[in-house]
């Protein structure tokens, strides 16, 4: 949890201190790297041959000897493959360091855990704010328009590098939870199982619609300069952190904000009749504003949220959902959080209604907190719990041992 | 053949100091069901009666009502939903399970017969246990205390119960007759979960058994 009392009052985001590790990291990321040359394309729904295009990744754990214990994580909108590392232009401590690690439900003493940097993302998997070989400059919007089954099929790519057939599982949550079950519902026979957390099957008109106030928030900065802003030495931070702030309220919850914040005010006891953050909920949103540019590319931003606003699983199978999960043998864990306005339970369930419909063996818990969409990201005994038990199920059912730990 | 001869019923792949916990019916119902095949628990409550099934190499499935139980049973590793049998049984399909158990909940549905229907529907086979209100100590408390029955297994409360809909054996072989149901097998426990002697009459059941156990399967067309 963010500790308020220790937040700067900053006015709108500062000038990127870290612009330049966040550029570097693009095309030569802190991490492992597969690349794929011209002769390995990624073939994308938009038509374009991509190639050739890297993806960078970090694993944890071991992969066992008959390649068996393998998890893939996939990250969130924002996300990034630093699950359970220090990140390397931020320092903090890994996205999903609650959840990865040795003892930790995704137990890094038992299984071998990948995740990799999305295509289209922005720390070492190619995407806008990667190089273009056919230029040499920066790709911006001429990169082309990637979807969700894209990255997935840029994921498949890796698991062949690594020599993995079938994935243990595959998790995640919100957009990650998206590509789950994309793998799942594409690739059912390389996922043994699904753990599906606070996420849909398709991006929902109110989603979409705060995903169009985000990318309008970063074109609306003079800044961005069409998308060419790196030619310019300039960031679109002010449009990109008003992007991020009204992005950040549709991750908690109202009930979470007045637990927090309240209409307390922040270092301060008196309105000051000005325009300044008088309110603690104000400057908290301004911190998450400010510290998310540093570390995000503005144009991926606009990739990113495109490709989720695409995604619907059912439109590629006559608009009947429970037809792409038809005979699955995959076990999936389907999670959803109460206080989840962004992805609410309803989704989980029309999601169950389909797995149930296709006889899958399908666990679906709904957990209550008041802490909305974020929660899958924050210490929640009970998600942990389910998480663990969910996969010591499905392992016992792979035949998995117990390695150490 | 002495009560306490059936006592002891078979069930293979459960280790006897296993079963010592376990409820009687449960027991019961684990037993009818061939090991190797595909169940589907409709109020499956904390999952105990899954985890034995599971423990019989069946896989099981479940649905619950409360999210509290929902969320134990998959903490156990279950494979359980949230919902309700009355409005969720529909989103199955045809024939996808060996057997749809219905365990004491038949009596908290608003529509038993709709669900009874799904459950044969979904499942080639049913096996249903419920609550026998035509148990003599309900019929004495009706009768002499003048207020509604209430026992060890059926605590709550007129005002507070979730079941509304209790019926007694007699009237579930009626509605089975109905809607064209073939009872296979139907055994009535006593209050000591212990199974009545096959050879009596169905009022003898009906006023001495606590509760009823069903194995169905649909009639001929």
């Amino acid at each position: 949890m963010t500790n308020v009392q220790s937040i700067p009052s900053p006015s709108i985001p500062s000038p990127s201190i870290h612009g330049e590790d966040r550029a570097h990291e693009a095309d030569h990321p802190t991490s492992q790297v597969a690349k794929f040359g011209a002769d390995q394309p990624l073939k994308l729904d938009c038509g374009v041959d991509l190639a050739p295009f890297q993806i960078a990744y970090q694993t944890y754990g071991e992969l066992n000897a008959d390649r068996s214990n393998a998890i893939l994580v996939c990250h969130a909108l924002t996300g990034d493959q630093h699950v359970n590392n220090a990140h390397p232009v931020t320092g903090k401590h890994g996205w999903w360091d609650t959840m990865v690690g040795p003892g930790k439900p995704l137990d890094t003493n038992l299984y071998f855990i990948i995740c990799s940097n999305v295509i289209g993302g922005c720390m070492g998997s190619t995407g806008p704010a990667s190089t273009n070989p056919a230029s040499g400059k920066l790709w911006g919007l001429d990169f082309p328009i990637i979807t969700l089954p894209d990255m997935v099929r840029a994921q498949t790519m890796l698991i062949d590098r690594l020599g993995i057939e079938t994935l243990f599982c595959v998790v995640g949550g919100s957009m990650g939870g998206m590509q789950a079950l994309q793998w799942t519902a594409a690739y059912p026979a390389r996922v043994f199982s699904t753990l599906a957390i606070a996420c849909s099957t398709r991006h929902s008109a109110q989603n979409i619609a705060f995903h169009e106030l985000g990318r309008q928030a970063v074109m609306a900065d003079p800044d961005w300069r069409g998308g060419r802003y790196f030619e310019h030495d300039t960031h679109p931070h002010r449009g990109l952190g008003v992007a991020r702030m009204a992005a950040h309220i549709t991750y908690l919850s109202d009930a979470a904000l007045h637990r927090k914040f309240g209409r307390r005010m922040q270092d301060r006891e008196l309105p000051t009749f000005s325009f300044d953050a008088d309110f603690q909920v104000e400057s908290y949103l301004r911190y998450q504003g400010s510290s998310f540019v540093e570390r995000f590319d503005a144009n991926s931003y606009l990739y990113l949220t495109r490709a989720m606003d695409y995604f619907d699983i059912a439109a590629d199978h006559d608009g009947v959902l429970a037809k792409a999960f038809n005979g699955i043998k995959t076990r999936f864990c389907v999670v959803s959080f109460t206080s989840d306005w962004l992805f609410p339970t309803a989704e989980s369930r029309a999601l169950v209604h389909a797995l149930n419909a296709s006889s899958a063996r399908v666990s679906f818990a709904e957990i209550e907190t008041d802490r909305g969409h974020d929660a899958f990201l924050l210490d929640v005994p009970e998600f942990f719990d389910i998480s663990r038990a969910f996969l010591q199920s499905a392992g016992t059912a792979r035949g998995l041992q117990k390695t150490g730990g | 053949m002495s009560m306490s001869s059936q006592q002891t019923l078979p069930l293979t792949g459960v280790e006897p100091h296993r079963t010592e916990n376990l409820r009687s019916d449960h027991l019961l119902v684990a037993e009818m069901v061939q090991s190797g095949s595909k169940v589907l628990d409709v109020g499956c409550g904390d999952g105990e009666l899954l985890q034995l099934l599971e423990s019989r190499g069946i896989d099981g499935r479940g649905i619950e009502l409360s999210r509290e139980g929902v969320n134990r049973c998959v903490a156990k590793g279950l494979a359980v939903v949230q919902g309700d049998a009355d409005t969720d049984l529909v989103n199955y399909p045809d024939d996808a399970f060996d057997y749809v158990i219905l365990s004491q909940t038949l009596q908290a549905t608003r529509q038993p017969k709709v669900v009874l229907e799904n459950l044969l529907r979904i499942g080639h086979r049913a096996i249903v246990s419920f609550p026998n209100f035509g148990f003599w100590r309900m019929r004495l408390q009706l009768l002499v205390g003048g207020h509604m029955p209430r026992t060890e297994n059926l605590p709550a409360t007129w005002y507070d119960t979730p079941n509304i809909h209790f019926c007694t054996i007699k009237d579930f072989v009626q509605l089975c007759d109905e809607i064209n149901v073939k009872m296979e097998r139907a055994v009535a426990l006593d209050l000591y979960g212990r199974p009545l002697r096959l050879n009596l009459p169905w009022w003898f059941w009906n006023m001495f058994g606590e509760q009823g156990v069903f194995l169905l399967s649909r009639g001929e067309k």
